[in-house]
């Protein structure tokens, strides 16, 4: 829990949850949320390349498995262009979401319930949809 | 040049981006767990019976989501709170424009009041960007695998294809509802 709220005061910091500032991405007319987003991506790098490759352990000795998502083109376009969309409308992708709601914004109970009756109709709906 | 106050300002993406970044390898070294926040919006609805096949399964696994969210939540109430005191965020001179010119004219806070203030509750345009917004994040992250963090973050620092491909389509959708669709929206 202490890293989620690391990650929630990040978040505030970068104003990732801001709408305004993931316009500024859409339209490609800023580098912040891609500078976030790039240099984010090579802490991570690094650090999956070298617990991979020294086999690092974690801090109370336990093996560390790094498990890949399992490729499923169809789902991840079509997943990913209605993600889009709804990234566009609220200006939240989903940790932002919890952020949003922690700073008190009204507008954000109806993104979370949105957000959460989506994933319900999903798990419904899952089995009739191409992956 | 924007001012950098450490305590009460905006952060550039460059002190911002690799703390972020650095969530990787603390969640992997303390807790073996590797970043993703969508699963928790499937954890809440598991906790609600159902039949569907695809929430059976023991939430407990997915306790350490839970509380990382919860976490999430609470981090972000308590800097908002205290260490955060810009009234406005400064975008680009273009994307203001560009707003502008789609009616748009208070760009004080992290979202625009004349869509999302909480007296806006009584225009459809509310419901709109909140509720169908909130419905296309969570159909399409579910169906997609993964968020920002799941896919963006861990998935591409793993050199993932699938994170690959579902960053890519964030971005396809995103781009093309910006500048196809939002217009529509926002009348």
């Amino acid at each position: 829990m202490l890293i989620g709220l690391y990650f929630g005061a990040l978040i505030v910091k970068s104003e990732a949850l801001s709408w305004f500032r993931i316009q500024e991405m859409f339209r490609l007319q800023s580098f912040h949320m891609f500078g976030i987003f790039g240099s984010a991506v090579l802490v991570g790098g690094v650090t999956v390349m070298l617990t991979k490759r020294y086999h690092l352990p974690t801090i109370s000795g336990e093996t560390i498995l790094i498990e890949k998502k399992p490729l499923q083109p169809t789902a991840h376009i079509i997943g990913g262009v209605l993600f889009g969309f709804g990234w566009v409308l609220t200006g939240l992708c989903i940790a932002p979401i919890f952020a949003l709601l922690g700073v008190g914004a009204v507008a954000a109970i109806p993104i979370f319930f949105g957000a959460l009756l989506g994933v319900y109709l999903y798990g419904h709906l899952q089995h009739k949809l191409p992956h | 040049m924007k001012t950098f106050h450490l305590l009460s300002g905006p952060w550039p993406w460059y002190v911002a981006g690799p703390l972020m970044g650095c969530t990787i390898p603390l969640l992997l070294f303390w807790g073996n767990r590797m970043l993703g926040a969508s699963s928790s919006l499937k954890h809440l609805c598991a906790l609600v019976p159902s039949k569907a096949e695809y929430f059976q399964y023991d939430v407990r696994k997915g306790y350490w989501n839970l509380t990382f969210v919860f976490g999430v939540c609470i981090g972000a109430a308590l800097c908002y709170r205290y260490f955060y005191e810009t009234e406005q965020v400064m975008i680009a001179a273009s994307t203001m424009a560009d707003l502008q010119l789609l009616g748009l004219s208070d760009f004080r806070g992290l979202m625009p009041e004349e869509i999302f203030g909480q007296n806006q509750y009584q225009q459809p345009r509310f419901w709109s960007f909140t509720l169908l917004g909130g419905l296309f994040l969570g159909f399409g992250v579910r169906y997609a695998g993964g968020c920002t963090s799941g896919h963006g973050f861990m998935g591409l620092s793993q050199m993932s294809k699938a994170s690959f491909l579902a960053v890519m389509a964030f971005f396809a959708g995103g781009m093309f509802f910006t500048f196809f669709l939002l217009p529509y929206f926002l009348i």
